[in-house]
């Protein structure tokens, strides 16, 4: 392999970097605001989130390695076709695994699963960093990734689910709606905004403005 | 010493301190402030962002007062029947029993509205070091005015707080907001609660709880004016009724009348735009009269379900459901409605349009203007930029005709 020769050890501070990052200041969804198609649909439920979560890690971690591995036979002109054939084969890896497991969530999840071939991280981060990285280093990037966005998925959707529906993971926290108990029984209602697009695209507003006012070398001055 | 002489003392006690801005809120509320303008040019008018406040908040007192009244009767109403033959002065309808249902149901919303939407400015205010701005006074009495009687009072503190947050301080505070804020908060709670928003059993006091008649049924259905064409069934309110506000419907928007007079105040104080108010309902006539002449043609029969809307007499259309209110009050919102002259003669003229297009092609949304309104609020600064490039090409062709 390529890295023998620097004889970097396997979790090198650099290294740790590529992981811990993409889940705070370089977050790929809240920082590079990229992957929000599937962040605004799926996070109406945290169970829909958990897995959408899932298998983008996979999809990215096993993509980003193969890339690397590839990445001195690819000839650059028709580099991109052979990314998503690559992506495709893997969705199509997760796709028919949730289907055979979980149906139920499958059906949820629907088109969405498919469509983490238009990802943009996934593309992303063929391009910018499997393609000139050694696979371990592209493994640990493309995990980092991948639960930096999954991260962000799962926040948004607990809030969503919280207030929208009164569950978590599908278990009433909040009480029963229908027969009157726990917090409704004194006049609360699920918020039916939360369940909709718009709210969650406000929640995830509200995520990076939180972010950024803790950390304020993100704000961007124009 | 004078109340006023101690005030302009404790404000300089006051001065950089945490409490500066509050203070300052309460103390120019009062009085004049004893501090006048340095440098640059000086404007001497009276009407400041306060006055220009208080005269939409006097524009609106009618209405509210009517409101008050008219929960009662409508309540009351459905429970003993209606009186026959109303005048707008009978005192079947101006009478204390009626106005405490109303007033005990309404004045807990006004609070509810002000308390946490000033509440939010202040502290947004002292936090942020600028003086607390009076663009709430006007929002904060509009929206007891758009809501159904009955809504439970911790849903308006949350939408409240979500209109004047999000909706209003995220994008700068008072003249800033891209949005009317009280349509924001109406909104919101739509599409949070749509049960308490929607429907048949909002509008008239008591028909949530389900009181019930003698008989033993529900007394109280409340449907309003447009929920019943919606249904394609027989308006039982007659054209006086619609006018003067003796139906069901939000807090303050059902009487035409008062929100004309209100409308009357407002465009000769100088405050409302007329242009906006004319060609709103210049818009919503002539969608009205389309709608009209394609049933007049045939196009469209009694089978179908837009039927009844669609041949409601254009002019109807003008007084039932918000739209009056919406026209006087929220589309003129000088900061979110379109700024040039062109542009607000379109600006309106859409709203009155679309009003009555989402009103009868989409019954989900009975409440068409609240839509229109919010969607041309958006589309204000393009109409705008186009009204001020079209003008800019013209002058810049006048100017090469003159060169040449």
């Amino acid at each position: 392999m390529a890295n023998t020769s620097e004889k970097e050890p396997l979790f090198s501070k650099k290294n740790i970097g590529l992981v811990k990052d993409p889940l705070t200041d370089n977050n790929p969804v809240t920082v590079q605001v990229l992957g929000i198609c599937s962040a605004l649909a799926i996070t109406a439920e945290l169970n829909a989130s958990v897995i959408m979560a899932l298998s983008v890690i996979f999809v990215l971690g096993v993509g980003n390695v193969v890339i690397s591995l590839m990445r001195n036979v690819i000839p650059s002109s028709i580099r991109i076709i052979a990314q998503l054939v690559v992506v495709a084969a893997l969705v199509i890896i997760v796709d028919l695994t949730l289907k055979a497991y979980v149906p139920d969530l499958a059906k949820k999840l629907s088109v969405f699963v498919g469509l983490i071939i238009t990802n943009c991280i996934i593309m992303g981060r063929f391009e910018a960093f499997a393609l000139a990285n050694t696979p371990w280093k592209s493994f640990l990037d493309g995990v980092g990734n991948a639960t930096g966005y999954g991260l962000i998925l799962v926040i948004v959707g607990f809030f969503r689910e919280l207030l929208g529906s009164g569950k978590l993971f599908g278990i009433p926290v909040l009480g029963d709606p229908v027969e009157k108990t726990g917090l409704y029984a004194i006049g609360y209602e699920n918020s039916g905004f939360m369940l909709l697009a718009p709210m969650a695209l406000i929640t995830l507003g509200l995520i990076i403005g939180f972010q950024r006012s803790r950390n304020k070398n993100l704000i961007e001055t124009n | 010493m004078s109340l006023k002489q101690n005030l302009h003392n404790l404000k300089e006690k006051y001065r950089g301190t945490k409490m500066e801005q509050s203070f300052n809120a309460l103390h120019t509320f009062l009085y004049m402030p004893n501090i006048t303008t340095h440098s640059g040019a000086h404007v001497r008018d009276a009407a400041d962002l306060k006055r220009v406040m208080n005269t939409v908040i006097m524009a609106m007192v009618p209405v509210l007062i009517f409101a008050m009244f008219n929960a009662g009767f409508q309540h009351y109403g459905q429970i003993n029947g209606f009186p026959s033959g109303m005048s707008f002065f009978s005192t079947e309808f101006w009478n204390l029993d009626n106005f405490w249902v109303g007033f005990s149901k309404i004045v807990p919303m006004l609070a509810v509205s002000y308390g946490v939407g000033l509440g939010i400015e202040f502290i947004f205010a002292t936090v942020k070091k600028h003086e607390v701005e009076e663009g709430y006074l006007v929002t904060g009495m509009l929206v007891p005015l758009i809501m159904p009687i009955d809504l439970p009072l911790w849903m308006l503190a949350v939408a409240v707080a979500f209109g004047v947050i999000i909706g209003k301080e995220l994008f700068g505070g008072t003249g800033m907001n891209v949005l009317n804020p009280a349509l924001t908060i109406r909104a919101f709670l739509f599409f949070n609660w749509a049960a308490w928003m929607s429907g048949d059993k909002v509008w008239v006091h008591g028909a949530v709880d389900g009181v019930k008649n003698a008989a033993g049924t529900d007394a109280i259905s409340g449907e309003t004016v447009l929920g019943t064409l919606a249904a394609n069934k027989e308006v039982g309110y007659s054209v006086s009724d619609m006018f003067f506000g003796f139906i069901p419907g939000s807090v303050g928007e059902t009487s035409t009348f008062l929100i004309l007079v209100g409308a009357a105040i407002l465009i000769a104080s100088g405050i409302g735009s007329a242009r906006i108010m004319i060609s709103a309902v210049v818009g919503a006539a002539v969608m009205g009269l389309i709608f009209n002449n394609i049933v007049d043609a045939g196009v469209i029969t009694e089978s179908s379900k837009f039927y009844s809307l669609m041949a409601f007499p254009f002019w109807q259309h003008l007084m039932v459901g918000g739209i009056a209110f919406g026209i006087v009050y929220m589309a003129t919102d000088p900061v979110s409605a379109a700024q040039t002259a062109t542009g607000k003669i379109i600006y309106g003229f859409l709203i009155g349009f679309f009003s009555i297009m989402i009103r009868v092609f989409n019954p989900a949304y009975p409440e068409g203007v609240m839509m229109a309104v919010i969607l041309m609020n958006v589309f204000a600064p393009t109409i705008d930029h186009y009204v001020v490039q079209a003008n800019v090409k013209r002058r810049m062709k006048r100017l090469k005709v003159k060169t040449t």
